[in-house]
Formats: C-alpha cells, sequence, structure tokens
C-alpha cells in the first residue's frame, strides 16, 4: 500500500480529478496531438507563444489519472518559461521517471517532482512522459526555435 | 493421460476438481511480489499444463529432426509425431480428415493466410467482405488490407448495447456481391459467444463462405466445425494451454484444394524446376518450409490435456465461476459490466467510475493479480460503447472462487486510493 501512495500522490489525484488548463486555447500558436496506443490515452495540447516565451497553455483529452495529471502539472510549470526552459525542463522530467539514481526532489522541477514514484513503474512511464512528448511535437513541428545546444 | 476431471460414470460427473488442475500448472504456484499469483488474463494468452511442457522438452531432448525429408528412424518418428498432432488437432474441431487443418503461427496468420489465397482468389472489385463490430483486430486489418488491394468493400455488421451481434443486419447485408463472412465465434472483449450455425446458414443459403475466428471459444467449449458448417475456421495454440508459435486453420477440402497457395518454399511443393513448379497436396501446401514442429507436438498435448479434462467439466465450473465473478463485481460501487450477451463465457470487461482502466491495473497487480487494461485489440468495441478502455478479467479451467474474491478485494482497494 505505502508504494502505491508513492505513486498515487495526493497532488497526483487531485489533478486528475481536477485537471488545471484544462479546455481549448483560442488563437494557439503551436498545437499538437498526443496518443498512447497501449492503453487509449489521448491528449491534445495547444500553446500560445510571445517572443519564444510560453504565455498560455492547455490541454484537452482523456487518459488515465498518471497522465492526466502529468498534463495538468506540465501545463502549471511550463507557463511563462521560454520553450527554450521547457525543453529543458522535460529533459529533467524524463531521467526523473526513468532514471533510478536521479534525485528524486530535483528543485528545477518543483511540483513536478510527485512523479518519482512512477520510476518504480516502467509499464507507467509512457503514461507520465505522453504530454511532454506532444509538447514537444508541438514546438517541434512549428518553426519556434527551441534546440539551443 | 489420466483424466484430471472425474470420470464419466460417476455422479457428479460435470465437477472439476480445481486444486488437481492446479497442480499441473506449474506456473500458477509462483509469486508476484511476494503475493501469489492470480492469474485472470486467460483471453490474452493461457498458461501451460506440465505435460505440454514434458512433450517438448521430451521433443527437443529425445526426438529432433526434420520432418517429410529423412529416410532415418528419427525423421520419420517425427514426420509421425508432427502428423499425429494434427490429427489430434483435427479430432478435436471435429474436421473430417486430418488434411483439412494446417498448422499456422497463431490465428492472426490463419486470417491472413485465408485472406491472401482464398481472399485474393475470390474477391474482386465491387465484392463485399462482411465482418462484424466486435471482430479483433486480426479479423478486421487482413481485410481492410485485401479490399483495399481489390476496390472492394468492407461491411460491419453492428452490436446491441449488450454487446450481442445484430443478426437481421448481418443477414440484411448478405447478396451477391458478398464474397466472405468472417465472424468471431466468442468476443475476447465482450464474452459474446455467436450464433455461428446460424451465421453459416444466412450465408450459406446464398453460397457465401464463412470464416469462423475461434480463438477464444475453442479452450471454453467443444467446437464442432461440421455441425457450424463453417468453411474455415481459426484457433491459436497459446490460449488452448499450448505453446506460442503455433496455430491451425481448418478449412474444407474443396477450399483448400482450389485455392492458391499462400507461401513458397520447401515443403509446399512436389517438383521443382526453373520453368515450373508443381505445388504438394493439400495441407503441405500451405506449409512452406520448416514448420513449428516443436509447436505442434506440443499443440497436440494441449488439446489431449484438454480433453482429458473434458469440455462438459470445463464449461461447467467456468459458467459458475463467471455467474460468481458477475454477481461478485457489480457489488463494487461504481463498476459497469461492458458485455452482457444472454450467451457469452468467461470474459468480464468492465470500468470504474473515475477510474482509468490503465490505473486499475497497475494497482490490482501489487496485489499479484494479473488482468488485462487497455482495448484488448478491439479498438471498434470501445468505439462502440464509448470507452477508451476497459478492465478484463478472463477466467481459464483453474482459476477459482478465491481468486475472484482476491480481484474483488483488490478493486475495493482501487475505490479506496480514487474514491
Ligand atoms: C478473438 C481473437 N481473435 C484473434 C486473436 C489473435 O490471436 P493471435 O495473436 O494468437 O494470432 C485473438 C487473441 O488475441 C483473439 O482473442
Amino acid at each position: 500500500m505505502s508504494d502505491l501512495r508513492e505513486l498515487y500522490q495526493e497532488v497526483i489525484l487531485d489533478h486528475n480529478r481536477s485537471p488545471r488548463n484544462f479546455g481549448p486555447l483560442e488563437d494557439a500558436d503551436l498545437q499538437a496531438d498526443g496518443h498512447n496506443p497501449l492503453c487509449g490515452d489521448r491528449l491534445s495540447i495547444a500553446v500560445k507563444v510571445d517572443d519564444g516565451v510560453v504565455t498560455d497553455v492547455r490541454f484537452q483529452g482523456s487518459g488515465c489519472a498518471i497522465s492526466q495529471a502529468s498534463a495538468s502539472l506540465m501545463t502549471e510549470g511550463i507557463k511563462g518559461k521560454t520553450l527554450v526552459e521547457a525543453r529543458a525542463l522535460f529533459d529533467r522530467f524524463h531521467r526523473l521517471v526513468t532514471d533510478q539514481t536521479a534525485p528524486a526532489d530535483d528543485p528545477a522541477l518543483g511540483k513536478l517532482n510527485v512523479f518519482a514514484g512512477v520510476r518504480d513503474y516502467p509499464a507507467r512511464v509512457k503514461c507520465a512522459i505522453l504530454a511532454w512528448h506532444t509538447l514537444r511535437a508541438a514546438v517541434d513541428d512549428s518553426h519556434e526555435a527551441v534546440s539551443t545546444e | 493421460m489420466t483424466s484430471v476431471a472425474q470420470t464419466a460414470q460417476s455422479p457428479a460427473s460435470q465437477t472439476l476438481d480445481v486444486r488437481r488442475i492446479r497442480e499441473a500448472f506449474p506456473l500458477l504456484a509462483r509469486t508476484i511480489g511476494g503475493k501469489p499469483l492470480v492469474y485472470l488474463d486467460n483471453a490474452a494468452t493461457t498458461q501451460k499444463p506440465q505435460p505440454v511442457l514434458d512433450t517438448l522438452s521430451r521433443y527437443y531432448a529425445a526426438e529432433n529432426a526434420n520432418i517429410h525429408r529423412g529416410v532415418y528412424q528419427l525423421s520419420q518418428n517425427a514426420t509421425q509425431a508432427y502428423e499425429g498432432a494434427r490429427a489430434k488437432v483435427a479430432a478435436f474441431l471435429n474436421a473430417a480428415e486430418p488434411a483439412e487443418i494446417i498448422f499456422t503461427r497463431n490465428a492472426t496468420e490463419g486470417i491472413n493466410l485465408v485472406a491472401q489465397t482464398f481472399g485474393r482468389w475470390q474477391v474482386g472489385e465491387g465484392d463485399d467482405v462482411v465482418i462484424s463490430t466486435m471482430e479483433h483486430h486480426s479479423n478486421i486489418v487482413p481485410w481492410q488490407m485485401l479490399c483495399e488491394e481489390k476496390g472492394a468493400r468492407l461491411r460491419v455488421v453492428p452490436i446491441t448495447d449488450a454487446g450481442e451481434l445484430m443478426i437481421d443486419e448481418l443477414a440484411s447485408m448478405l447478396g451477391p456481391r458478398t464474397k466472405l463472412v468472417s465472424i468471431v465465434h466468442m468476443s475476447n472483449s465482450l464474452g459474446t459467444i455467436n450464433p455461428v450455425r446460424q451465421v453459416v446458414e444466412l450465408a450459406h443459403a446464398q453460397n457465401i463462405p464463412v470464416l469462423i475466428d475461434g480463438s477464444q471459444a475453442a479452450y471454453h467449449m467443444a467446437v464442432d466445425v461440421q455441425a457450424i458448417g463453417c468453411d474455415f475456421y481459426v484457433v491459436t495454440g497459446h490460449k488452448l494451454y499450448g505453446p506460442t508459435g503455433i496455430g491451425a486453420l481448418y478449412g474444407q477440402r474443396r477450399w483448400l484444394e482450389a485455392m492458391p497457395p499462400y507461401q513458397g518454399g520447401g515443403d509446399m511443393i512436389s517438383s521443382v524446376t526453373f520453368e515450373h513448379t508443381t505445388y504438394n497436396k493439400v495441407p503441405h501446401k500451405f506449409e512452406a518450409g520448416t514448420p513449428h514442429i516443436a509447436g505442434a507436438i506440443g499443440l497436440g498435448a494441449a488439446v489431449d490435456f484438454i480433453q482429458g479434462v473434458g469440455f462438459e467439466a470445463i464449461a461447467d465450473h467456468e459458467r459458475r465461476l463467471l455467474d460468481y465473478a458477475t454477481d461478485a463485481l457489480l457489488g463494487v460501487p461504481g463498476l459497469r459490466l461492458i458485455g452482457t450477451a444472454r450467451k457469452k463465457a468467461s470474459i468480464l470487461s468492465f470500468v470504474l467510475d473515475g477510474v482509468h482502466a490503465h490505473d486499475i491495473g497497475t494497482i490490482v497487480d501489487t496485489e499479484g493479480v494479473a488482468i488485462r487494461t487497455g482495448h484488448h485489440c478491439t479498438q471498434p468495441v470501445m468505439d462502440r460503447f464509448g470507452v477508451p478502455a476497459t478492465a478484463r478479467a478472463s477466467l481459464a479451467m483453474y482459476n477459482t472462487v478465491e481468486e475472484i474474491d482476491q480481484l474483488v478485494a483488490t478493486l475495493t482497494k482501487v475505490r479506496g486510493i480514487f474514491g
């Protein structure tokens, strides 16, 4: 029971029940759809960008608690950040949910650290990461320059 | 093999000694994360009894040789064992003769074989192939590919809210352009058992051949292809308590004789020159290359095992379990069953209010309970019921009432987490 609570943290359950930034976004600059065929999770992410900064982001779709909460917390996490910063967060988030040796309390990730428990459930990594992959697809498909490495 | 069920003479002839059955399946004794495994994903694949495992290891340890080629004894024996397995599968499905059984890799390959041989030969531009909403992707995509290639039309018989085939709709779709009806015997996501005999009667009244996908049905009930009257019937070994990588296609001889071959290569020929090749006779015409010899022999052992237990005993046991599980699951607050056909077997697909199937799967797994969550390779069924996915418990001869209780207890835990 205790380790399940590591996965299904109260914050995650809360964001699943009442997702933030959920719904359509008028006049979005970037948009992409994500699909996890294995479990049927579907997400659509829309972003407004001004001068390389995410000024608004919203998502729609359905899926498991992990994928819904991840999308919800991601939208909170990237609002106000530059696309370059968002990309860096993606990399850190990816490490958080896949790498057993990564710190489970990366200061840069803030609230997103609630997903650290996912690393113990490899079958669920795809759920946690779907929103981020979708975001990246939205950015990569556009002509917004994100890759500065 | 000794019968695990009680003998037919005993008054309780239909009872099955589930404890003894379980002892025959070594994997069922294992634990998952320290908890006893509760294996309820039988519709995906069944576990293997010891006689099947023994047959496989004995074959490789003592009997291995290629078949249909050597004059030496070892090869002769392997050929006999392989052809003996064909005869067992033929008897299992009550085919008229062993030559009507073609060994394949699985059900999927059986369906593709029919699509690529019978289908490419018989289906032309403007023709129809008829399937149903409840088909597994393996009984959709091969026909879609064929129809696309030929400019033919794929027609889909709808299902009711209970998950039953709308047989009148099927009847109204059949016509002179219908070249094949391909329908599942028992749905893997709904549990529905279709009236396949009636389907065949309707189709045959207009000279339309019928393929039945027996992937699920064949391990829950006695199948008699001659009584059904179908032209083709496919099964898959790994759901028959047998090895993976082996399946069988039943085809009426008159079709098999007339159909072009599937793949070219060794074993499917009787003579080859660069100018001309004559094909081997049925069924070898459809079995190019070295087949899965061990798998076929293992499948033979699996059907022996099933028949040793007996379908009467299996069906009776599984019916009780299904009834018990149906009542127990309906007692879980917010649980809705998907698939409530009057005639169904061994499958409980469900959704839980406010909880995605995937979360259910993860949580019950921590208690050792293995169920399937997702679309079960039947996305059109999910669309039909307006759900992204379901959780599915599927039963086999070795499942117990205690395991159902364990499933229900873990679902209660899911409710505890999600409120
Ligand atoms: C109804 C049905 N048809 C076809 C298949 C395909 O079986 P296989 O993957 O063994 O070819 C399955 C199994 O998943 C099934 O349940």
